[in-house]
């Protein structure tokens, strides 16, 4: 995690341009480009927040992305958009699951991570190799199979489906970042474990896991987001309305044809972002530098 | 990503005791060993119950008709032959995707790589810039994101009026046969930033005095990216390209939430997976859709290994600084 950091404050020179008299010209000039950049990039989310305070008329009438006369109104809208059920009960199941996928990724993740990392035992590298190719197995392949699974086990609408599998270490993803990010503790912790009488068991506990903090915090924040936005289990599994989740909350919207909509809309859109927003803000540089050295999505 | 394990050098464990208080040594080593399996066991577990059980099932599935209340019924390989021979949806699935994958790779992985080298310097900034471009791959596969996309093209959409107060043409992006597409493919080329933040950390790994011995030969900007930057990165381009492909294949979510599940109009936006969908969850055909998996996974199987023989000619290994 921290090589980045490095890398960053005494990194190689730019790549175009050098240091020298007409630096501040070209900083300037340098920063306003990106800027420029950052905005187009931005422009979605600044859209959302200003849609999601503005009066129905003024969404249709103006391309300002502010509001004028900003209003609360599509808050209130939004929350009680489906008859029978609001918002409050769809981020109750997210957060359900959400928490649960993360506590059980930690678990299963870090076990598997360690024999990985540290332990010797046949057919490591093998297993290793399978682990790395179902990072890349495409998730629609085993969908079919694996509701006619879950439909047997009486599973169909309850969390199971998409927290017991959590708890199996299957987002093989994040065994990969702890493991790399294992293989830069020092061996010598270990052994200095072992000459204190530490078996494997204890060694992980209370030396490894310790240490392992920072890839655990990544961790935990991509689980809790992945699950929150993730919308393909959750509408294959919850069919239900008192199941549903944020996402598929926010996906009724899209039957209510018309503009009037899309303030109450983009409301509900900027809640259901908020956590992620949260977790970008407290957290950013250790997100962007656990996707650099695992080197996966975001 | 080196894709097997560094062995570790073996911890000595078999060393023959002389002395008798020395017993517990061999114990110990056996327990080490069984150890990595027994930390292993939930992922075993979650491999066999959730990954690999289901493949084969889904492979079984594939040459039978299912619909979940009557047991599968085996018809050989009728699924495949409707597939490829009656069923002209499937083919427009395929196109639909391909389009996406071959202009979503490129496009996005240039943009990745330029905004990487712009951002590669040593100045203020820079930390919050990374993390700044980085926010829409942590938004993008968002149903929220993708409801913002479907009302600024949709109609009356900021989009649409910001063409019409500059004398062009209002157009309803999400409800035209030709935008709807292209639509979704900005999404994903905004969400450059993930594969930028690996280019990034990929030019922190060149060295400098390699741009100064180029430029004292007397190449210029382009003369250095070409026969520095590109050779020196290409293990991280491939790297992304690889993984951009992959995921370009599993692209479902925008297409399903801003065409309803449709993946209309007429189709234009009907990509595999909500093909896939379509073909399991609403009609109910989990035979069909099986068949449809497998032929997904063999398709990108194949393709990734095209993809690593045809990186012996282009990617660029020096010792030990790949990653």
């Amino acid at each position: 995690m921290s090589e980045s950091d490095q890398a960053l404050r005494g990194g190689p020179p730019a790549l175009f341009g050098r240091h020298g008299g007409r630096g501040r010209g070209r900083s300037l000039l340098w920063h306003l480009s990106v800027i420029v950049v950052v905005l187009v990039v931005v422009y979605p989310v600044i859209w959302m927040i200003g849609t999601s305070f503005k009066p129905a008329t003024e969404i249709v009438t103006s391309n300002r992305p502010w509001p004028l006369h900003g209003t609360l109104k599509n808050f209130s809208a939004g929350w009680d958009a489906n008859p029978g059920v609001t918002f409050g009960h769809f981020f109750m199941n997210s957060l359900v699951i959400s928490v649960l996928a993360v506590a059980g990724t930690l678990l299963s993740c870090s076990l598997a991570a360690y024999a990985f990392a540290r332990l010797s035992f046949p057919g490591r590298s093998a297993l290793f190799a399978v682990m790395v190719v179902t990072i890349l197995l495409p998730y629609h392949v085993l969908i079919v199979p694996q509701y006619a699974i879950f439909k047997t086990f009486g599973w169909i609408n309850t969390d199971l489906p998409v927290v017991v599998p959590k708890f199996l270490a299957t987002e093989a993803f994040f065994i990969f970042l702890m493991v790399q990010f294992m293989r830069g503790i020092p061996k010598e912790i270990d052994d200095a474990a072992r000459v204190d009488g530490c078996g494997p068991y204890r060694t992980f506990l209370w030396v490894l896991l310790p240490l392992t903090r920072p890839a655990l915090i990544t961790s935990a924040i991509f689980a809790f987001i992945w699950t929150w936005n993730d919308f393909f289990t959750q509408l294959v599994y919850f069919n239900n309305t008192d199941k549903f989740t944020v996402p598929i909350g926010l996906s009724l919207f899209v039957d209510q044809t018309g503009m009037t909509s899309y303030g109450p809309m983009m409301a509900m859109s900027i809640l259901a972002l908020l956590p992620v927003f949260l977790f970008f803000l407290a957290f950013q540089r250790l997100l962007v530098d656990g996707a650099t050295s695992s080197g996966l999505k975001g | 990503m080196s894709s097997t394990a560094r062995l570790d050098p073996p911890v000595p464990t078999s060393a023959a005791p002389k002395r008798t208080h020395h017993r517990t040594t061999p114990i110990k080593g056996l327990a080490d060993r069984t150890a990595g399996y027994v930390f292993l066991l939930p992922w075993f577990a979650g491999l066999a119950i959730f990954t690999v059980g289901p493949l084969v099932y889904s492979l079984y599935l594939s040459f039978t008709d299912y619909n979940l209340l009557q047991p599968p019924h085996w018809v050989g390989l009728a699924n495949f032959r409707e597939m490829f021979a009656h069923d002209p949806r499937f083919y427009h699935a395929v196109k639909v995707t391909l389009i996406y994958v071959v202009v979503v790779t490129p496009v996005k992985l240039a943009l990745a790589l330029a905004v990487a080298v712009l951002l590669n310097r040593r100045r203020r900034g820079v930390g919050l810039y990374r993390s700044l471009f980085y926010l829409p791959s942590l938004l993008g596969t968002s149903v929220a994101v993708a409801l913002v996309w479907r009302s600024m093209f949709g109609q009356g959409g900021a989009v649409s009026n910001g063409l019409g107060s500059l004398g062009l043409p209002r157009t309803d992006f999400i409800n035209s046969t030709t935008w709807s597409l292209p639509a979704i493919i900005l999404l994903a080329c905004w969400q450059f930033g993930a594969p930028m933040v690996i280019f990034l950390a990929g030019l922190k790994q060149i060295p400098s005095e390699l741009y100064d011995a180029v430029s004292v030969d007397g190449a210029g900007t382009w003369g250095r990216f070409r026969h520095v930057t590109l050779p020196l990165l290409s293990p991280v381009l491939f790297f992304n390209v690889l993984l951009e492909t992959i995921n370009s294949f599993q692209a479902f979510t925008p297409a399903f939430v801003i065409s309803n599940g449709s993946g209309g109009p007429a189709d234009s936006t009907l990509f595999y997976t909500l093909y896939l969908y379509q073909r399991g969850f609403t009609d109910f055909r989990f035979g069909y859709a099986s068949a449809m998996a497998w032929t997904l996974l063999a398709t990108v199987a194949v393709l990734t290994a095209l993809m690593f023989r045809a990186s012996r000619a282009w990617v660029f290994y020096t010792d030990g600084g790949s990653r």
